[in-house]
């Protein structure tokens, strides 16, 4: 055990006075030569022995009792073992951070699509088949399936500061208009995985997850066995964006099976599961009103908004998040109602709220700068609260004042002109811009860090799912004890090791890098005890170790291992200080008028992140998060049956994320680096989700600025902005 | 069921189930995960290879049909001690992040680089006579591969990066 830090005040910038000169860098990933020349292992990549294939099988009404599985109906496919049902399975994924089962729902159906048994055969071939033609009897009740349509709502209390109806009552312009998103799907590149093998009453799993240290307690507490009996392994995961926050119905499945038959089985989801059970992002239904001043001060504002989920799934998408602190007024006010439908539940996708309340929240904001007939960046630059609005906390450090400056300098918006006036052949061009916004945060987190010499190792059950981890925990290291990151090998996603925050939420790089640099900076007050200087005194560079006038080798002065673990949580900095990464998007867009079709010509995303850990892939998480705005602009539409509520777009045919060609080259990310010290020991902000919230809205507010017509149900599909340019004539 | 493969320049007799497809073999059978399955639709990409100097996506391939073909995987392409121009470029200009879609976007562009030089036009081609490796040719010749990280951009960086280095 080892005592924790608690962040309870602003911390000194160590990282700033070592002299290594590796955090910071765009050093390649550790990790690239493997995954480039597919040697990187992910779930359904370890070959075992003896394995077993294991196929979910779905529920296909929506809401009822299963009363019958003719298991008969499959007994002719060779190679069939078993028919695994079981009352320990699990309806659905875990909530991000549940660490505990999630519902166990015996013979109910919840939804349309839920994995009710698991076909285990000797080959893959033999288990698909059965998984398919297995006859299952049910008994039906009523569902709603729709948000529209169910009687079930939860209205939450609203969350006001100020007299919001008198403000609105009072304000001299005012924007009043309603926003609908559909439902997302994370849909990550690697299909959700498990492999389980069972082996004297323990069981090791091998799972693409998130977050192991939850992981291990749900998966125990699924089974019904300790956390001590459970081990979990996921090096590589590929691609998570929330979906894989929690354990989810396949790894219960595997381990249950491979308890029961003695055997490793694998159970590897068809995309089209992956789509009828995963945790979706709600669609959303907002409303949003803002007032203001006849000279552009802000003096309302309100977002409401309508989300979906399951009975008994705590999760709702938190829609009016960044509408909560982005703009100061008089009154403000949020209220929330979840409707309870019988479909696949939703949780956390890349940036929950922000993702979509900004989509909402910041075209009404556009069209507020429209009718003050204010620029749209100088508007959102006039109405910067001194502190965040609902609770009165400090900003920690806030550069979006910056970010917008910045970024209408570096995209020549003083080009933009009047709406729909720019015209290039059969296409009309328009420039839009949005506020970025994604509060970060810190979660209880360790590591441990060894030294050896001039060699360390950073051992944490922390993953890296695409974001870098293996980088930028090599960096910290290796700029704490003055090596090459190429002497520091980084040990990840391993339950044995040192339980982290895991990946999500934006906190991993906050959290699992301050407990590495914690970690480190053990090692050094010990360096520096065994070289007879203070630790202030003490420098780490290349090898050697300088301090009251004397140096060493590492070599010599750590011939013995020198090991330290550390754990951080978060503490009073965060009552006292508002920590959020801020930024600006700026899109430009093609439109033509006759297909409706909507071409993202250029983007830029200027962002104020904290301290950029490493430059190359904190630009590739900003990058890809600007394109999921693109996604969400354009394209993402998931869709259900009205009837039934199963997922129409179950595949990525049907749901469509951005491709190449969606993408134009000309995608610019610019850092305005800070150091936030109220936030953590190494001064970061979250990165993985500040590049989406707001980007989708500085396409569509670019699409109104080129036709000179708003759209209102997202993603701006052509026969929306048809009917959108039409209605302008 | 028996088909006889060279993959990666090696000959191999594989006893299949006839339903089998070709990214089965080459994971389960032939051990060469680094092909991976995203959709096992033809979707996404994930699972390309080169058959015969051609990319396919391997999940649409039936392995009893391609007796005696010519496969060639991303482990025929390089190890991490030795990359091929293409793969050193993915790692230096980041053109990845999860890693899953990466093999299938390095074979999707090995074999895309063939196509232009050997002067195949697209739908975005000036010229049907002679296409240039220009960032529009690889946006659309690269679209059977998706990338959920959304790299695309820092992708096409690194394969013009490598055709660069082959000049």
């Amino acid at each position: 055990m080892t005592d924790t830090f608690t962040m309870d005040s602003p911390q000194p910038r160590l990282l700033d006075q070592t002299g290594q000169g590796v955090v910071g860098t765009p050093m390649n990933r550790p990790d690239g030569p493997h995954k480039v020349s597919g040697r990187a292992s992910y779930t359904a990549d370890t070959v075992m022995d003896n394995v077993l294939h294991g196929v979910l099988v779905r529920a296909t009404i929506a809401r009822g009792k299963i009363t019958g599985i003719d298991r008969d109906s499959i007994r002719s496919i060779q190679g069939v073992i078993d028919v695994i049902t079981d009352q320990r399975m699990i309806r659905n994924p875990a909530q991000g951070m549940a660490g505990e089962a999630p519902v166990q729902p015996g013979d109910a159906v919840y939804y349309h699509g839920q994995p009710i048994a698991l076909v285990v055969a000797e080959t893959f071939e033999g288990a698909r088949d059965a998984a398919q033609r297995l006859n299952i009897r049910y008994e039906t009740e009523k569902a709603y399936v729709t948000p529209e349509g169910t009687p079930d709502r939860e209205v939450a209390d609203p969350e006001t500061a100020g007299d919001f109806d008198a403000a609105w009552k009072a304000a001299e312009v005012r924007v009043d208009q309603k926003y609908t998103t559909p439902s997302h799907a994370a849909a990550a590149m690697e299909p959700h995985a498990a492999i389980a093998d069972w082996k004297d009453g323990s069981v090791t799993l091998r799972s693409s997850l998130q977050m192991i240290r939850f992981n291990k307690k749900e998966l125990a507490d699924t089974l019904g066995i300790e956390p001590a009996q459970v081990r979990i392994l996921a090096p590589f995961v590929g691609g998570g964006f929330g979906s894989k926050l929690g354990l989810g119905p396949e790894a219960a499945a595997a381990a249950i099976a491979s308890q029961k038959l003695g055997r490793p089985v694998r159970v590897v989801m068809t995309r089209q599961t992956v789509f009828d059970c995963v945790l979706r992002r709600s669609e959303t239904a907002q409303r949003v009103r803002i007032g203001a001043t006849q000279d552009g001060r802000i003096t309302a504002i309100s977002h409401d908004d309508t989300v979906s989920n399951l009975d008994g799934e705590g999760f709702s998408e938190p829609v009016s998040q960044a509408s909560q602190f982005l703009y100061g007024a008089d009154g403000l006010s949020f209220t929330q109602t979840v409707a309870r439908i019988a479909a696949t539940p939703a949780g956390s996708v890349r940036a929950p709220g922000e993702a979509v309340g900004m989509l909402g929240f910041e075209s009404a904001m556009d069209e507020l700068a429209d009718s003050l007939g204010i620029d749209p960046v100088e508007l959102r630059l006039r109405n910067l609260p001194d502190t965040h609005p609902m609770d009165g906390r400090e900003f920690s450090v806030r550069g979006l004042a910056d970010c917008l400056r910045e970024g209408a300098e570096q995209f020549g918006w003083a080009q933009r002109g009047t709406a729909g006036t720019r015209r290039e052949g059969d296409w009309l061009i328009g420039m839009g811009m949005a506020s970025a916004a994604r509060s970060s945060m810190l979660v209880k987190s360790a590591a441990r860090v060894r030294l050896t010499g001039d060699r360390a190792v950073v051992e944490t059950d922390m993953t890296d799912i695409g974001t870098g981890t293996y980088a930028i925990l090599a960096q910290i290291a290796a700029e704490m004890l003055g090596l090459s990151p190429d002497n520091v090998e980084v040990r990840l996603g391993n339950s044995d090791l040192p339980g982290a925050s895991g990946s999500g939420g934006s906190f991993g790089a906050n959290s699992a890098g301050s407990a590495t640099f914690l970690a480190a900076r053990k090692i050094r007050a010990r360096l520096a005890e065994q070289l007879g200087c203070s630790e202030d005194d003490l420098t780490l560079q290349g090898g050697r170790a300088r301090g009251g006038n004397r140096e060493m080798a590492l070599t010599d002065l750590a011939r013995d291992e020198m090991q330290a673990e550390a754990t951080i949580e978060s503490g009073m900095t965060a009552k006292s200080h508002f920590s959020s990464g801020f930024g600006a998007h700026f899109a430009e867009v093609a439109v033509n008028e006759w297909t409706g079709e909507v071409r993202v010509r250029r983007m830029l995303g200027v962002m104020s992140m904290g301290r950029i850990l490493n430059e190359k892939t904190a630009r590739s998480q900003a990058l890809g998060g600007m394109i999921w705005g693109i996604g969400a602009a354009l394209t993402e539409d998931m869709q259900s049956d009205r009837r039934d509520g199963h997922v129409v777009t179950r595949d990525l045919a049907n749901y469509h994320v951005p491709s190449h060609a969606d993408v134009p080259g000309d995608m610019q990310v610019l850092f305005l680096e800070e150091r936030d010290d109220w936030a953590n020991p190494i001064q970061t902000k979250g990165i993985g989700e500040l590049g989406i919230s707001g980007a989708g809205a500085a396409v569509l507010n670019a699409i109104a600025h080129a036709t000179g017509k708003r759209i209102y149900d997202f993603p701006a599909l052509p026969d929306r902005v048809i009917a959108a340019m039409e209605a302008a004539l | 069921m028996k088909t006889i493969l060279t993959v990666n320049g090696k000959q191999h007799e594989v006893g299949h189930d006839s339903r089998r497809t070709l990214l089965d073999t080459l994971r389960d059978d032939l051990g060469l995960q680094g092909t991976k399955k995203g959709c096992d639709h033809g979707q996404c990409g994930a699972c390309t290879v080169l058959l015969n100097g051609e990319r396919v996506n391997s999940c649409l391939c039936l392995t009893a049909m391609h007796e005696g073909d010519e496969i060639t995987t991303i482990e025929g392409i390089g190890s991490p001690e030795r990359l091929s121009a293409l793969q050193k470029a993915f790692v230096e200009k980041d053109g990845y992040q999860c890693g899953y879609c990466t093999p299938g976007q390095i074979m999707s562009a090995t074999a895309m680089l063939k196509e232009i030089s050997e002067g195949a036009p697209s739908y975005v081609s000036d010229d049907l006579g002679a296409p240039h490796l220009s960032d529009e040719e690889m946006a659309e010749r690269m679209s059977g591969n998706l990338c959920r990280c959304s790299a695309y951009p820092l992708i096409r960086e690194a394969i013009a990066m490598a055709a660069e280095v082959k000049k």
